[in-house]
Order: structure tokens, then C-alpha cells, then sequence
């Protein structure tokens, strides 16, 4: 029998089969160095490659500046490196011999608020950027809450450009209060405080010589250690169903495998379980991969299961625990986060994605906006735009599976879609 | 306490997995595009696992240029035939002969920018709405900022100013008649991950990769494979040397590196010490700093 570390290890390069995922992302506006630290991890951890370095070397020559710019490294587009700003989410990557790191460098600006929305979604981890010597401004704020709204389970802030404050511990403390003042009315689990100075390298890999008063970890030690066993949610079991599989070969001429990825909890043989919207119950017979039989399956799997009895399923179905059901609904409510050009229409009609399941919505009312900067919920204002969010009533064609996102980010999560466009122009999180 | 951890191969082939299992849901004729590099080789793997024991429910296509080593047709064909894959191959050649393409001239010519029309033209005749590729974000920085589904105007071409956004692992496939979609299930993974996986899963790959004799000449400080269609400089020698490709592309633009690495782990010990990114040995990305966003605003991959 196969465990979830797959076939038998073989080799073992410096521990790299044994390598956890860490997603997070980046937050910060255009002057707190944010491309800068980024371009300090990559380099310091030694992910730069020559070809790399030799090609920011050759523009931060050209362009006459003093250091090697790091921040040339992350801005991808020719726009993006004419106007000297970051556009649309980028990916980086680079790898410790502890972790893999992905990280999700998202743009600062207000008008970007999609983009800090997008690379929240799938992060474990956000680092919120502050310029020690403007400490916690409007836009530290608006990141946070949508850390807290997007429920990032691990959130550090990087007070940055220690250097130009003589490394004072005063700055840094002024900051970590102001920090926790406002932060106390959000829903942020964890979050920790880092001194650092991103163009010298203090607290970023290197503990730093110059901040003696600081006695926690430097940033990538955080990066490296953090508890990320519990992310998921290992108890209400919920198994979408993404495709059949049907192989209708000799060999398996009557086989039907549900394929999917797992969304919440354990399944493993023999567990009883029912299926939604019909309500049917059966046993799992099996948990299958092309390497074997599972043992256990638990998010993030992705696997196909088999039951007992035969019952009619297809694409857009449940598989969960009789006893740990998600709510069934038609009508609830979501924090929505507007990405379209056009407006939220009030009573409009959009198509709806959730989990593997399609519906059509219509929306029946605005609650209140938030004004993300004052976390104020502006109950006068109801016209979401662009960049907006909102709390919204909601009604779809079919019941929805569903569970609140603070439970679940895979079950209480949702898009809304313009069905003249084929637009994406929400992301939703079930209240 | 039991844990319930994945390790970070685990998850980026259950990330991968779900993707192309919502390809083949959401689209009605999805096609995986397929170069006999070992990035589609391994999209390839995952495509099997994600549909066992059902054979993989989208065709192949290859498109050929015409100036392919081999050992990279030897190896698809027979992969082909072993796993029970339906493979189109779409020709470089035929377009050229068409009139559909002019084939560059002089030295450094090169069909890989040739490829954009024959690719298109198969999507077009085949009908496909999606056609899936082995690209990662971390092969150059255009492709930093590519969505896992990406969409594609009724010309093939890319927005990168006007992407959708794609939140959590919710992927909106919906376009309009006419369009279409590449999507890269590999997205987050690394060179580095791939030569682990490949390890890890026991993956059959060309002998390109690995060590051999081969007669190569110099060029702009990259290695290149001599074949009977390229044209020489004056300056330029043929020589015998042990190399081993760290990517396969089209003959004419991809470089080789001296090594003596014959196995796997040899080939993992080399990327992980190696201090030039796998695209530093692609003449066609060092045309200009924007290069790759310029092919790809077109339609290529």
C-alpha cells in the first residue's frame, strides 16, 4: 500500500523529497521595497542565477544607479519596467533545504486591490511591508484587512527601511503598537513582527548586526518554521466531484471513479457517506491512484474514489460525511470583492462558481461597503465598483453546498462571473 | 498526533492533477500540446495519473518543426504507442510549404517563431477550445505572470495587461465562440521539481538529457547540435563533444552544455549547482529583453 508520500523513496538529494509547500504572499506599496526584499530572498538563499544577475546588471548600469537593483528581477512586463511599477500579480519561486516557497507578488496601489485579492486566495502566509519611517499608513491597513478578510492563517509585518531610521528600536516598537491597535478589531490568528532593512539584508536571511534589541527570528527563519500542518481543515470532509472516471476497458468495464480533489477532512475506506443534492448514502469501496490504493485522503489530494452501491453522481456533487454535513442552501450571504469595470448591478443576474459546482445568482441586496481603510461599513453607500467590497444577499438557481469561509476557504469560497463578458468579477466568501 | 502533511511534490502534482481535470471537464475538445521535452513529458505522466485507470481523454499534438532531433520522434512514438495516447502531429513544414509561413534566412534562422502559424491552424481545424502546455512561471519573467487558464482572443493572441483573475483553485474556462484557452498545469513548478519528480515517479525520458557524443559548434557562446541544415560561419568548427541537453526545442536554437551526467541524480547534483537559468541556453529568448512577451502576446506558448 502506497502512503501519501507516494511510491518508495529511492534518493534523497539534500532532503528534498521531504520539502513542504509554503505559499504567501507580498504586499506593499511602490516606495516600501517590497521588489527590493523579494529580490534580497531570491539572491541571499542563492535562487539568482548568473544569466539572471548579469541582465539587471547590464540595466542597473545602464540607468546609472549606484547598487544592483533587486527590484529589476520581479517586474516582468514591458510596461511594467517602463513605468517602474508592478501591474499584475506575478509568481516567484525559490527553495531552502526546508521548504519550497512560491510566492505571489501582488502590486500595491489602490487601484489594485483585485490583484492583492487574487494572491491572498491561495497564500498560507503575508508579508505586510511597512516603511519604518511612515509607519502604519492607510494602505498598511487596507492590506491587513484583506489578509484578515481573506483569512491568511500566518501574517508577518516586515517593518523595512530600518537603516534610514539608525536601526532604532523605538521606530520599530511605535510601529508593532500602532500595528496592534487597529489589527485587534480584525481576524488575524498569528502575526509577527520583523525589524529589517530589505536593501541591506538585515533580519531577511542574515540576522542582522546592527539591531542587537531585537531577539526574535529573522524573516526567513519565519518562513522556514512556520506551522503550516493546520491550514487545512482535517475535520468536516467534503469531496467534491470533478469529473468521472469511466475507463469502459475489459479490464475495467464496470468501473466508476469519482475524481476529485479533497476540500476539507479525512475519507477512507469503508467510511459511510452521503452524496449531495441526492442525499444517498453508500460506503467508500476505494480511494484510488495509478500508484495504488490510499490509505488516507486529505486536502490537498487530488484522488478518485469509488463506492459500494451505484449510484447516479456527476461533476458538481458532494461526497460527505453522513454525519458532517455543509449547510444547503439557495440564499446567503457573502463578503464580495469587485473586479469588474462595469458595476455590481443590484438584482442582476451572473454565473456562479463554487467548489465544482455551477449555478446561476442573482443579486438581491448590498448590506453595507466597506471603507477598507477605516474598516467603517458604509451603509449609506451601496454602489460597488471596481475594487470595492461589500456584503451581499445572494440567490442561486440550484442549492449550493456550502460552508462559511472562516471554516473552510474551499467550501465557503465562490467567483461570480458577467455572462455577457466570461469575465470574472468577484471573489465571494461565504458569511 | 497524526500529521497530514503532503510534501511539496505531493502537492504540486495534486494542484496539476486537478487542473487537467477541470480542462477536461470544462472544455469540449481540449488538446495537450506535446514537444518531447521532459515538461510535457511529465504533463504527460500527470494526465495518466489524473485519469486512471481511464486512458487520458485528450489527444496530442506535436508540432513539428521539422528540425527536431531524432531521438525526440524515436521517443514520442514510442511513448505514444505505450500509454495509448491519440497523437496529432501538426507540420512547420507544411505551412511553409503552404505559403502560410516564410521561413527565416541566414544564420541564425530559426522555425521555433514558425510555429505560432501551424499551431494555430490545428486549433483551428481540430477545433480544440483548450490546448494545454508544459510551461512553468519560472522559466523567464513574461511567464511569471501567466494564469494557470489563460485566455486567448479569436486571434490566439494574449492580453497580459487584461488577464482574468484566478482566485483560489476556482478556474473560469467560459469564452465565446471563436476563443480559445491554454492552460499550463505545471505552472508552479520548478526545474529543479521536475528533475525530482521525474526521479521520484520513474519517468521515461529521451537520452538527450543525458550524457553522450555529439558533433557541435560554437555560437554566441552557446553550444549548438550540428545537422545538415544549418548553416556554418566561417569562424565556426565542428566538434565532437560529450554534452546533454538541458531543454529540447527545435534543433537550430537550443544549447547544449558539456556534461558527463548519465543519471538522473547526476543531471539533479548539476541543475542544483548550475548557476544559469534553463532559458540562458535559448537563443530565441536572447533576441531582446521582451522577447518571449512579444511571441506569446501572438500566440505562441
Amino acid at each position: 500500500m502506497m502512503t501519501e508520500d507516494g511510491t518508495t523513496e529511492k534518493y534523497d538529494s539534500a532532503g528534498y523529497l521531504d520539502m513542504e509547500l509554503l505559499r504567501f504572499t507580498t504586499a506593499g506599496s511602490v516606495d516600501d521595497g517590497k521588489s527590493t526584499l523579494i529580490g534580497r530572498l531570491l539572491y541571499d538563499s542563492k535562487s539568482i542565477f548568473e544569466d539572471q544577475m548579469e541582465a539587471i546588471q547590464a540595466v542597473s548600469d545602464r540607468k546609472g544607479e549606484e547598487h544592483v537593483n533587486l527590484a529589476l528581477l520581479t517586474d516582468g512586463l514591458r510596461a511594467e519596467r517602463e513605468q517602474g511599477i508592478t501591474i499584475d500579480v506575478a509568481y516567484r519561486y525559490f527553495a531552502t533545504p526546508k521548504r519550497k516557497f512560491i510566492i505571489a507578488d501582488t502590486p500595491g496601489h489602490i487601484q489594485y486591490t483585485r490583484n492583492m485579492v487574487t494572491g491572498a486566495s491561495t497564500a498560507n502566509l503575508a508579508i505586510i511591508l511597512v516603511d519604518a519611517r511612515h509607519g502604519v499608513i492607510e494602505q498598511t491597513k487596507r492590506h491587513a484587512y484583506i489578509a484578515s478578510l481573506l483569512q491568511i492563517p500566518h501574517v508577518v509585518v516586515c517593518v523595512n527601511k530600518m537603516d534610514l531610521e539608525g536601526f532604532s528600536e523605538k521606530a520599530f516598537q511605535k510601529v508593532h503598537k500602532d500595528f496592534e491597535d487597529f489589527s485587534a478589531k480584525l481576524d488575524i490568528k498569528d502575526v509577527r513582527f520583523v525589524p529589517i532593512s530589505a536593501l541591506l539584508g538585515d533580519n531577511v536571511v542574515d540576522r542582522s548586526k546592527n539591531m542587537d534589541w531585537y531577539q526574535g527570528p529573522t524573516l526567513m527563519h519565519i518562513l522556514e518554521n512556520v506551522h503550516i500542518g493546520s491550514d487545512q481543515n482535517h475535520i468536516d470532509s467534503r469531496f467534491p466531484v470533478q469529473y468521472v472516471v469511466r475507463p469502459m476497458t475489459t479490464e475495467y468495464h464496470d468501473y466508476r471513479g469519482y475524481a476529485g480533489r479533497v476540500a476539507g477532512g479525512i475519507f477512507r475506506a469503508g467510511d459511510s457517506v452521503s452524496v449531495l443534492p441526492s442525499g444517498f448514502t453508500s460506503k467508500i469501496k476505494s480511494i484510488d491512484s495509478m500508484n495504488g490504493p490510499v490509505e488516507r485522503a486529505f486536502p490537498p489530494m487530488s484522488v478518485t474514489v469509488t463506492l459500494e452501491d451505484d449510484i447516479d453522481i456527476s461533476r458538481g456533487d458532494m461526497i460527505v460525511k453522513v454525519n458532517n454535513q455543509p449547510e444547503q442552501k439557495q440564499e446567503f450571504d457573502v463578503m464580495i470583492c469587485w473586479m469588474g469595470d462595469r458595476p455590481l448591478q443590484v438584482g442582476g443576474k451572473y454565473a456562479l462558481k463554487h467548489t465544482s459546482r455551477d449555478a446561476r445568482c442573482i443579486l438581491k441586496e448590498v448590506k453595507y461597503k466597506m471603507n477598507i481603510n477605516t474598516m467603517q461599513k458604509l451603509e449609506d453607500d451601496k454602489n460597488v465598483g471596481l475594487n470595492d467590497i461589500a456584503r451581499v444577499t445572494i440567490r442561486t438557481t440550484v442549492p449550493m453546498f456550502i460552508d462559511g469561509y472562516r471554516k473552510n476557504r474551499n467550501t465557503g469560497s465562490l467567483i461570480l462571473i458577467d455572462e455577457a463578458t466570461n469575465n470574472t468579477v468577484g471573489a465571494g466568501m461565504i458569511v | 498526533m497524526e500529521s497530514y502533511k503532503l510534501t511539496h511534490l505531493r502537492e504540486l502534482e495534486a494542484e496539476s492533477m486537478y487542473v487537467l481535470r477541470e480542462v477536461a471537464a470544462q472544455f469540449e475538445n481540449p488538446v495537450l500540446l506535446f514537444s518531447g521535452g521532459k515538461d510535457s513529458i511529465v504533463v504527460t505522466h500527470l494526465a495518466r495519473k489524473a485519469f486512471w485507470p481511464a486512458k487520458i481523454p485528450f489527444p496530442l499534438m506535436h508540432i513539428d518543426t521539422g528540425h527536431n532531433f531524432e531521438e525526440t520522434i524515436q521517443f514520442r512514438d514510442e511513448m505514444v504507442e505505450k500509454i495509448g495516447a491519440r497523437l496529432i502531429v501538426a507540420s512547420v513544414q507544411e505551412s511553409i510549404d503552404s505559403g502560410r509561413v516564410v521561413e527565416e534566412t541566414g544564420v541564425n534562422a530559426s522555425r521555433n517563431a514558425l510555429q505560432i502559424t501551424p499551431l494555430l491552424d490545428a486549433i483551428e481545424k481540430h477545433k480544440f477550445d483548450c490546448a494545454m502546455g508544459g510551461a512553468r512561471r519560472d522559466e523567464e519573467k513574461a511567464r511569471a505572470k501567466e494564469r494557470f487558464f489563460s485566455h486567448r482572443d479569436d486571434f490566439g493572441q494574449w492580453d497580459p495587461k487584461n488577464q482574468r483573475p484566478e482566485l483560489w483553485n476556482i478556474f473560469n474556462g467560459k469564452k465565446n465562440m471563436g476563443e480559445h484557452f491554454r492552460v499550463f498545469p505545471i505552472s508552479n513548478w520548478t526545474e529543479m521539481d521536475v528533475w525530482q519528480y521525474i526521479l521520484l515517479e520513474d519517468i521515461a525520458i529521451p537520452n538527450l538529457y543525458f550524457t553522450h557524443m555529439r558533433k557541435c559548434f560554437e555560437r554566441d557562446g552557446m553550444l549548438l547540435a550540428y545537422a545538415d541544415f544549418m548553416q556554418l560561419k566561417e569562424s565556426e568548427q565542428v566538434k565532437e563533444m560529450q554534452v546533454r541537453f538541458r531543454t529540447i526545442g527545435d534543433l537550430t536554437c537550443t544549447g547544449a552544455t558539456l556534461s558527463s551526467a548519465s543519471t538522473l541524480e547526476d543531471i539533479i547534483d548539476e541543475v542544483a549547482s548550475t548557476r544559469v537559468t534553463e532559458r540562458g541556453g535559448r537563443s530565441d529568448d536572447k533576441r531582446s529583453e521582451a522577447a518571449m512577451e512579444d511571441r506569446k502576446k501572438q500566440g505562441y506558448f
